[in-house]
């Protein structure tokens, strides 16, 4: 029960303070905050429940929902989803956090963040396409609110796009599974695995089959997003206020990682071989052009957009390195498995430091009574020392500096992606160094030099800031250090899925 | 119990037409009282014939001779497709009289319309003798017409004579289909189980043009296009009761005829314009769509949604697969309560107070803010119409694709592309309507009285029917399918289909 237990927590916690009256803003706040502390308990206690050394899924439920159309109840969680799980309910509380002064109606900001929360947790979850399908999108419409009623001065253009773009990718998504439904008669996730592994799921219809496979991948391009369909995400990003952003980039983005890993390895294995050359060239695009592209910004919250793009394109290049099939000479499941644990663990710290950043952005933006630009401030070390070591950790770990929490999982693919596929990884290189500049870019123009006179009274982190803050920074050193504490969940279903390759 | 449905909708017209004095409170009450009981009815009813329902079986609900000359008999009956449509009206005559409850004109008179025309659809979605359907079936057509031609708004003499023409001649069709049906049948009987037996027996060449005449002539009602027109000009000059019921259960006797009868009695004739018909659905959701996206009345947009919406049903039907079939059924009833929600929130919650339905007037008013409740209904309502998952929609439109993908998948990939163009005129109103704030002007902010109780009630009716059928579709699902194979049902399926 504890999966249901864990989804449903958050959606009736925000639908109990959507419902409060509208002098109970401050209860309605504490209430939802109490909500996203309880499902982290719950997500920490299923780490703790959860055995490693079995693969497969954990905490089964399931329960004939639409028998007619072959559509059930049905939860569970691997290495894959318990990742995303509990890194979703980390960044909740973080978020809401960072969105606790919220002005205008902050009762029903909160609750949409538990709405969001609740669709997180079923996306990653559920086993059964339609069942996911429910909460895909049920994450979608509180993140268009969130952008819509509290965004920047572009919020409207932004959350259209957003709305727009995601709901495109959802359609074609759904076509898709609806021809794989009249193809197989099943809508389980599991169950198309095995039929595709038995030999094709159309049987011999090959321009179908790939017709089906891009309407899914086309889909979750969107959403994680793939150069080209990531236009909507810099307006998004940027609109969004700082504690949407942080869900936006350190949960949501998670989404379409997780449904490349879930949905299109084990069901589309022959395609994501046949495609795997421009897949490849896509994510090094994916890696290089929007590090360029945040080089070149003069907003700070423009430059973290675009570098969760790049950071992003890592986890794609890692994927689709890692669909190279075992050729007669030379067995690849090293390569692979590093590939995929990379990918894996990109996809948990990635969330964490992203959002970190556009935390640490939004208090520069507080602070600079809405200044944000790269050159606006300069020399903050002097005023703000504990900001300024903060969000130095939080930009090396961006970086992946060793030692701290970003570095195992960029290693990891390219380990595996520099044997898989050399040239990509080899081209996705100088993303990584533009990287290396963008983000030191930052801490220098920001952080040295000469203290502007009008930025002399600048207050450093407040206790509660830094308490905010703190669980992160300790998880960027703890992950860093100590990254076996995630291979190890993660190590069993990478097994997993190269098995279903 | 079922049979109790009509004759309290009918005997609550009658006391209201002869209640003195002009106050409209008693009128109110007593029209809220009569529709209350007749959705009780309905769900004991539902609770009743479950079983039944559940088996595919037939329960009669009342047989008796009527004219016995010309073998019409006074015939109820229900399978689980009426229970399903009865249900629905039930819900929506309940939800149509709260929303009607700021009605002061005339309002005995009005509520005595409205209750015969609700007494009318009970009475169609019963009838088993195609007599006795078609009685009901005039029944309900004369009322809608003094709602609107009374109570209207926009151009309502215009809005309800159209209606009516097309009313009219949709049953003059049907009319001419029965009574040739009749005789070719030469069996003296107009009871639909008896018609049934013989529609195989039916001359292809004389199938051919009957099931043409009797499912257009239906098919009117359900916004078949090109005959939709009456559609979006009728809804939008309605009183907002007229619009719910007129999308929410008028629009589903045309469906419900075009299943019940036409094909069923004409299967031949089916298969032979099987293909014409499904492109016409076709062309109607993306055409419905397509002029929604650029109406500038808030009402409009509704309106042509509702012809889009209609095209699933349509669209599912000419499947004539039990998935495809199913799926038009339950969207029938998934349209309904969220057409009917829609239309509440348009005319009652926010023309009656703000004078205006211009999408251009209503922009600066920055509706969210003025009528927060309005605005959380109408997004909710917006979710449930563009067919998000956890809505009643989502598993009557997918039903509707996964039969469509089976018989024509081209048919398929054009309306799901027409659910995109849904997605985006919903979008697109509901930004404009509600939450178009970068052109706020605080003058045009109205002041408007708060949503009352009675708008609350109905919302909230209309909003739990289709979230509960949205998590659950097995409520509903589990009496249609088993009803596609009922005594009814048979001939669809002995046309040798593929």
């Amino acid at each position: 029960m504890i999966l249901t237990f864990l989804t449903f927590v958050p959606l009736t916690a925000g639908v109990l303070v959507a419902l409060l009256g509208p002098d109970r803003q401050k209860l309605g706040r504490n209430l939802a905050f109490a909500a996203s502390l309880l499902a982290l308990a719950l997500a920490v206690a299923l780490w703790a429940l959860f055995d490693n050394a079995r693969g497969g899924l954990q905490f089964v439920e399931r329960a004939p929902w639409v028998p007619s159309l072959g559509i059930e109840y049905y939860v569970g969680v691997d290495g894959l989803g318990l990742l995303t799980v509990l890194l979703s309910a980390l960044i909740v509380p973080f978020a809401m956090l960072a969105s606790w002064k919220i002005g205008n109606n902050p009762k029903l900001y909160f609750s949409l963040v538990l709405f969001l929360e609740s669709g997180l947790f079923g996306t990653f979850t559920a086993q059964n396409f339609i069942h996911w399908f429910v909460f895909w999108e049920l994450s979608l419409i509180p993140a268009f609110f969130l952008i819509r009623m509290w965004g920047g001065p572009n919020r409207s253009s932004a959350a259209f796009q957003f709305f727009v773009y995601t709901m495109a990718g959802s359609v074609a998504m759904l076509a898709a599974f609806l021809a794989l439904y009249a193809a197989t008669g099943a809508f389980d996730f599991a169950q198309l695995a095995q039929a595709a592994h038995r030999g094709g799921l159309f049987a011999g219809h090959k321009t179908l089959a790939t017709a089906v496979f891009l309407g899914v991948l086309l889909g979750l391009a969107v959403k994680v997003p793939l150069v080209p369909f990531h236009t909507w995400l810099p307006a998004a990003y940027t609109e969004a206020p700082t504690g949407t952003a942080m869900l936006l980039t350190g949960a949501m983005s998670k989404m379409g990682v997780y449904g490349f890993l879930r949905i299109l390895w084990p069901i589309f294995p022959e395609q994501m071989r046949a495609w795997r050359l421009p897949l490849l060239v896509l994510a090094a695009a994916t890696i290089v052009f929007p590090a360029a592209a945040a080089f070149a910004q003069k907003d700070l919250k423009r430059m973290v957009a675009y570098s969760s793009i790049n950071h992003l394109g890592y986890c794609l290049l890692g994927i689709f390195a890692a669909a190279r099939l075992t050729d007669g000479t030379v067995a690849w499941t090293d390569e692979q498995a590093a590939a995929l644990n990379g990918v894996m663990l990109q996809m948990f710290n990635h969330g964490l430091t992203a959002s970190a950043l556009f935390y640490f952005v939004g208090l520069i933006e507080q602070r600079g009574g809405a200044l944000r630009g790269l050159n606006d401030f300069g020399g903050l070390r002097q005023a703000a020392p504990v900001f300024c070591g903060l969000m130095g950790i939080a930009l090396f770990a961006s970086l992946g500096l060793p030692g701290l929490n970003g570095f195992p999982g960029e290693f990891l693919i390219f380990k595996g992606a520099l044997q898989l596929a050399s040239l990509t990884a080899l081209c996705s290189i100088p993303g990584l160094l533009l990287t290396a500049i963008f983000l030191l870019t930052i801490l220098q123009r920001v952080f040295s030099g000469p203290l502007p006179a009008k930025w002399s009274g600048w207050p450093d982190l407040t206790m509660g800031e830094r308490l905010t803050a703190l669980p992160v920074i300790t998880l960027i050193f703890v992950l860093g250090l100590f990254p076996q504490l995630l291979t190890g969940v993660a190590n069993p279903a990478v097994m997993q899925l190269l098995k279903l390759f | 119990m079922l049979a109790w449905t009509i004759y309290i909708s009918f005997l609550a017209a009658a006391f209201l037409m002869f209640l003195p004095g002009d106050n409209p409170r008693p009128a109110k009450v007593t029209a809220l009282l009569a529709a209350l009981a007749g959705l009780a009815c309905a769900l004991m009813g539902v609770i009743q014939c479950r079983e039944h329902a559940g088996a595919g079986v037939l329960t009669d609900v009342v047989n008796a001779p009527w004219i016995a000359e010309l073998g019409i008999r006074y015939h109820l009956a229900a399978d689980g497709i009426s229970l399903v449509l009865v249900l629905l009206t039930g819900i929506a005559a309940v939800a149509g009289v709260l929303f009607s409850w700021n009605v002061e004109t005339r309002s005995r008179e009005f509520f005595a319309l409205y209750l015969a025309l609700i007494g009318g659809v009970y009475g169609v979605f019963l009838s088993v003798d195609l007599f006795l359907l078609f009685v009901f079936y005039e029944v309900a057509i004369i009322p809608k017409y003094f709602l609107i031609a009374i109570w209207g708004s926009t151009r309502r003499e215009y809005g309800a004579m159209k209606l009516a023409l097309y009313s009219f001649v949709g049953s003059a069709m049907v009319l001419v289909g029965l009574i040739a049906a009749y005789v070719v049948a030469g069996a003296k009987t107009f009871d639909l189980v008896e018609l049934a037996k013989h529609s195989h027996s039916f001359p292809a060449a004389f199938q051919n043009w009957a099931f043409i005449v009797v499912f257009v002539g239906f098919a009117i009602l359900a916004g078949l296009w090109p005959f939709h027109t009456w559609a979006p000009t009728g809804h939008v000059a309605a009183p907002t009761a007229a619009s719910m019921l007129l999308a929410g259960v008028v629009m589903k006797l045309g469906a419900y005829g075009a299943l019940r009868v036409a094909m069923t009695l004409f299967p031949i004739g089916l298969h032979t314009w099987q293909n014409t018909i499904a492109a016409l659905a076709v062309v109607g959701i993306v055409y419905g769509a397509l002029v929604a996206l650029v109406q500038q009345d808030f009402k409009f947009v509704i309106g042509y949604s509702s012809v889009s919406h209609m095209g699933f049903v349509l669209l599912g039907l000419m499947t004539l697969t039990q998935i495809g079939l199913s799926g038009a059924v339950l969207q029938m009833f998934s349209h309904g309560i969220i057409a009917g929600l829609l239309f509440a929130v348009v005319g009652r919650m926010v023309y009656d107070r703000t004078h205006t339905r211009d999408l251009a007037e209503l922009q600066p008013m920055n509706l969210n803010q003025v009528l927060p409740f309005a605005a959380a209904t109408f997004v909710v309502g917006c979710a449930a119409s563009m067919g998000l998952p956890g809505f009643s929609g989502f598993i009557a439109e997918l039903q509707v694709l996964v039969g469509a993908w089976q018989t024509f998948p081209v048919f398929a990939v054009l309306a799901a592309a027409g659910i995109l163009a849904g997605v985006a005129y919903t979008l697109r109103v509901l930004l404009k309507a509600f939450f178009a704030e970068g052109v706020v002007d605080a003058r045009a902010r109205p002041r408007c009285e708060r949503i009352s109780l009675p708008e609350r009630a109905g919302a909230l009716l209309l909003l739990a029917a289709t979230l509960i059928v949205g998590l659950c579709p097995r409520l509903l699902l589990d009496l249609i399918t088993p009803s596609l194979n009922s005594p009814l049902m048979k001939p669809l399926w002995k046309a040798g289909l593929p």
